[in-house]
């Protein structure tokens, strides 16, 4: 499962990358948006998958799923909706200013 | 041609009032089960979400009269007081308490300091959810 | 902390508390309740003289700083602290009375500002001189010259001003920033910041056998040099004049910049004995010492020749200290240091009064040009007075102060030429020379700035304003200073108890059979200093006489320093080589960018792995997987790979939210119940947002990239695909094969005693990490305001962000 799983991550950060690497502004914030979900993934994956209960004391379990990393990850979660909101934001503003959304329109003159 | 949304509007009162009051169940629910104030406030944002979609912006704005920037300012505040609070029994800021009573017809019931820092964070998830959503939607240029 | 920890420390309160004396208070001149800081640290200082059976004990007294890294606010009060100390409160309170007059109290005069930078640099330079500790010093000797370029741009309206404050910003931090250098360089020699234990440390080893002794020194000195003004690091002085003149008169002149000279003496005792010390400090200083005298004689602003003249003075003082490191070897040369010494004091005084006398011709006048003044004789007799006892005594004519300590600087001149120590003989007999035709020189720019200004004809259409006597405010500081000139001149001996020998003990803490008898004399008999000072006089005035050729020279033609050409040369230099290197990398393009930061990260990790031979693979230990499983990460994989070919923005985002789906019911699987609900609200709520957002953006396009961006791209890509895949696997297997604990146990024990939760994952949110979710919350909030921001913020037409 873990191996699937650091394969998958493999896919999901790659695909962002190339989305990152275009000259589209909403693929850009697409990019970025699979970027936090492999992150995500990669995290959970590397402390282990399948170990024991969900972290919740009610259950009596003898071992329980990590639940450090799952907090680290729902702060992440939340935060990335903020930061991806933003964005899309940023790229709908921007395209209502410059009526345009190819990244090399949009490049700063030089001697701003 | 004027559409009947009779169902559409029918279905949402009911459907956006048991995912509120489920919200609100999550949100209390936090502390010994899955659920808490980021759970339990996107999915208060989800059922407001659901009545500003079907109804429109104008009306449901006559229904929920709040400011949402007041609001997370408010939600930011009561985070802080709560941390504060244990500034006063010489704690690190952010101590949290419990303690446990029992009530009559409840039984033993829960109080602790970490709901108020929880609702907090329920009131600046729901503003914000909904702040960035109803301000592009409003945009008019 | 003590009553001395305090005195530093006193002149910071006193800062912080001046802007609010100038906004209660704003009638009176925030001065007033300056003025009396000083004055009350300097009569509080006066009390550790040794006169009249008190004796000064210095002791080391810490208060713990950064212990662990040896770096304390120690404070150490011997006889050359304590004569600085008294420098600069002394002529702190002067130069306060004397700005409460020369800066009035206009509506929008910044007031504060000045009164702010003032205390500070008071602050710092008492810091400076009282503490033990290196790193100490270093802040506050950085903290001086930043007062000191603040207070330089005072009048930062003005282009010249902000030219100055930078200059000697850059210079003397850059010195600064050597000086560091050489203090950590001492720090890895004797493993203490202490100057006392460093002393001690020193006395005990043989200089030569430490490698690391001569750069740490060079080091130390390039501090000093630029701190005071050495040649070739004087160049900023002279463009620090845009200061107002009660700055100038303080930091440019009778203390900042004696700061380097403090450094050299506290260093002696270390140094002291190297014959590289002795042959540095000595040929720089003279160098600046004849430079400086030569320069002054070219400038027509009375500033500016006041400013090549403290340039000059500073080069003799620091000459002096040079030579007199030569006592460690022979004792014949410590009348060098006793002379050092005594004209630091002398330099304050009629420097000092200098400076004052020409802000007040400045004042009275609008001009310092000595092209456009001329018989102020009668018209200002307080000031022309006071001017002639400063110029006299800097001249070196008795019986002024300025006379004696030039007539114990030839004789220290002469006394070490003769010494047969560090091949003194085949360069040595130059001091005596250098030191005379600076001092003719030296004659003439006194002259120059004596009659040009007080004697010929009164110009009242040159000037700006009608020429009168200051008022007595303005004179009261400069009539104090001349006094001690003439006081200082006539009874010397005054300080010689009192002042030099405490400092020279802390100079040449063991030099063997140390006179004990400093006794200053104006009649020495009919010996070689009478007659250099004879022969300096003459030939001076013959000079002056002749000055009108001269000036038609080229050479006098240039007023500025030649060296500023390289110093403004070098700047601009700086500056467009920096704009070209940015220019090249920053090229606008968000994608250029994205690929310097994978490439970055490529090579690191790929590297580190190579490095560190850190691939690992362990593919046992792994969970087994389910049927359904199967088909939802195929499905993952199959709908990531599609997004980047997909040309429709509703089929995208629909996309992308499978995905997050997908993932939600991942976390299901992995047992993380919190984390499913999120990630599903969380896509819900995105989902509404990309649809809104999408609906007012334009069509994606197919990229219309060039076959190789498209194939770099494509590399990149996968390779950064491929180095995270190799980094999970290794991570992965790390875990097993080093068989780490985790840190989570912690939170499974606790979070039902200390928390009173049973939802460890919520517990650790609200309670143990409340911190970070409050910072969360808040980040969330930003990312709010942000959005009604972008969207509400409407710009004119033509306006910009």
């Amino acid at each position: 499962m873990e191996i699937l799983m650091i394969l998958t991550v493999g896919v999901l950060v790659s695909v962002s990358t190339y989305l990152l690497l275009t000259k589209s502004l909403l693929r850009v914030v697409l990019g970025l948006l699979l970027l936090s979900h492999a992150a995500h993934l990669l995290f959970l994956t590397l402390a282990g998958l399948k170990e024991g209960a969900p972290p919740l004391l009610g259950e009596e379990a003898a071992s329980y799923a990590d639940p450090l990393p799952q907090a680290l990850i729902l702060t992440a979660i939340v935060i990335g909706f903020g930061v991806t909101a933003f964005l899309l934001v940023l790229s709908y503003r921007t395209y209502k200013e410059h009526k345009t959304d190819d990244l090399d329109q949009l490049r700063g003159s030089a001697d701003e | 041609m004027r559409t009947n949304f009779l169902m559409l509007h029918t279905i949402t009162r009911i459907v956006s009032f048991i995912i509120l009051s489920f919200s609100i169940y999550l949100f209390f629910a936090g502390h010994n089960n899955p659920g808490g104030g980021f759970i339990g406030g996107l999915m208060t944002a989800t059922a407001l979400l659901l009545l500003y979609i079907s109804f429109d912006i104008k009306k449901i704005k006559k229904a929920i009269p709040f400011d949402y920037s007041t609001i997370i300012a408010i939600g930011l505040l009561i985070a802080i007081v709560t941390g504060l609070n244990s500034l006063l029994f010489g704690d690190p800021f952010l101590t949290q308490y419990f303690e446990y009573y029992t009530v009559p017809v409840l039984g033993e019931i829960e109080l602790t300091t970490a709901l108020p820092f929880d609702l907090g964070i329920y009131l600046v998830v729901v503003a914000v959810a909904l702040l960035s959503i109803l301000t592009i939607a409003e945009d008019d240029s | 902390m003590t009553t001395l920890h305090y005195l530093v420390l006193a002149p910071f309160i006193m800062a912080l508390l001046v802007p609010f004396i100038y906004k209660g208070f704003r009638h009176i001149h925030t001065g007033w309740f300056v003025l009396a800081l000083p004055l009350i640290l300097f009569i509080y200082l006066l009390s550790y003289l040794p006169i009249g059976g008190n004796t000064l004990n210095p002791e080391v007294m810490v208060v713990p700083w950064v212990p662990t890294l040896g770096i304390n606010f120690a404070i150490y009060l011997d006889g050359l602290s304590l004569l600085f100390a008294l420098l600069i409160t002394g002529i702190g309170t002067l130069v306060v009375l004397y700005s409460i007059f020369y800066i009035a109290n206009k509506k929008d005069e910044p007031l504060n500002n000045f009164y702010v930078y003032l205390m500070m640099f008071m602050g710092a330079m008492l810091g400076v001189v009282l503490s033990d500790n290196l790193m100490v010093i270093y802040v506050f000797w950085e903290l001086t010259s930043l007062a000191s370029a603040l207070l330089i741009a005072y009048w930062f309206h003005k282009e010249k001003s902000r030219y100055g404050a930078q200059k000697s910003m850059l210079i003397t931090v850059t010195g600064g920033f050597a000086m560091l250098a050489g203090f950590c360089l001492l720090y890895i020699i004797t493993g203490s910041f202490s100057i006392q234990e460093i002393i001690a440390y020193f006395g005990q080893i043989d200089l030569t056998s430490e490698v690391l002794v001569i750069p740490a020194m060079l080091l130390i000195l390039l501090g000093a040099f630029t701190k005071s003004a050495q040649f070739p690091f004087h160049i900023w002085l002279p463009d620090a004049m845009e200061a107002p003149t009660p700055v100038s008169a303080y930091l440019h002149s009778a203390t900042m910049v004696k700061a380097g000279i403090y450094l050299v003496a506290r260093f002696t005792p270390v140094f002291g004995g190297l014959p590289e010390w002795f042959w540095i400090i000595t040929s720089f200083g003279l160098l600046t010492l004849i430079w400086g005298s030569i320069s002054a004689v070219r400038q027509t602003d009375l500033k500016g020749i006041l400013a090549f003249s403290t340039i000059s003075q500073l080069g003799l003082i620091m000459a002096l200290f040079g030579l007199g490191s030569a006592s460690f070897i022979d004792n014949i040369a410590e009348v060098a240091i006793i002379a050092a010494i005594f004209h630091l004091i002398n330099h304050a005084t009629f420097k000092g009064s200098l400076f004052m006398v020409v802000g007040i011709v400045d004042h009275e006048t609008g001009t310092r040009d000595i092209r456009k003044l001329g018989g102020l004789m009668s018209i200002m007799p307080i000031t022309f007075t006071i001017s002639i006892i400063g110029i006299a005594s800097m001249a070196g004519l008795p019986p002024f102060n300025g006379f004696l300590s030039k007539e114990m600087f030839f004789t220290g001149v002469l006394d070490v030429a003769s010494l047969n120590i560090f091949n003194i003989q085949t360069w040595g007999f130059l001091f005596p020379i250098v030191a005379w035709i600076a001092s003719v020189f030296t004659f003439v720019y006194c002259m120059i700035m004596f009659f040009r200004t007080f004697t010929g004809k009164y110009q009242p259409e040159k000037l700006e304003k009608e020429a009168h006597e200051a008022p007595i405010g303005l004179l009261i500081s400069p009539i104090v200073l001349a006094s001690l000139v003439v006081i200082f001149g006539l009874f010397p001996n005054l300080l010689s108890y009192s002042m030099i020998e405490p400092a020279l003990h802390a100079v040449l803490p063991y030099t063997v059979g140390l006179d004990n008898y400093i006794n200053i004399y104006h009649w020495h008999g009919l010996n070689t200093e009478l007659f250099m000072t004879i022969g300096v006089v003459l030939f001076g005035s013959l000079v002056f006489i002749n000055l009108k050729r001269w000036q038609e020279s080229t050479f006098f033609l240039h007023e500025r320093d030649p060296l500023n050409r390289l110093y403004d040369g070098g700047l601009d230099g700086l500056v467009a080589g920096s704009q070209r290197v940015t220019n090249v990398q920053l090229t606008g393009l968000l994608r250029d960018y994205f690929v310097y930061m994978m490439v970055f990260m490529l090579i690191l990790l790929g590297w580190t792995f190579f490095r560190y031979d850190a691939m690992q693979f362990n593919f046992t230990n792994v969970s087994e997987i389910s049927p359904y499983l199967w088909i939802i990460t195929l499905v993952l994989m199959a709908t990531t790979i599609s997004i980047p070919f997909i040309q429709h923005r509703v089929t995208s985002i629909i996309a992308v939210g499978v995905i997050g789906f997908l993932i939600a019911l991942l976390f299901v699987v992995f047992r993380a119940p919190d984390l499913a609900l999120t990630q599903l609200l969380v896509e819900t709520v995105m989902v509404v947002l990309f649809l809104l957002c999408f609906y007012h953006l334009p069509e994606l396009r197919k990229e219309k990239f060039k076959p190789k961006f498209r194939f770099t791209n494509l590399v990149i890509s996968i390779g950064m695909g491929a180095i995270v895949t190799l980094l999970g696997f290794s991570a992965h297997a790390a875990r097993h094969s080093l068989n780490f604990s985790p840190i989570s146990q912690y939170f499974v024990e606790n979070s039902k005693p200390l928390a009173g939760g049973y939802n460890m994952v919520n517990v650790i949110l609200v309670d143990f990490r409340g911190l970070d979710t409050l910072l969360e919350v808040l980040v969330l909030g930003v990312a709010a305001l942000g959005i009604v921001a972008l969207i509400k913020l409407k710009m004119k037409e033509g306006q910009d962000v």
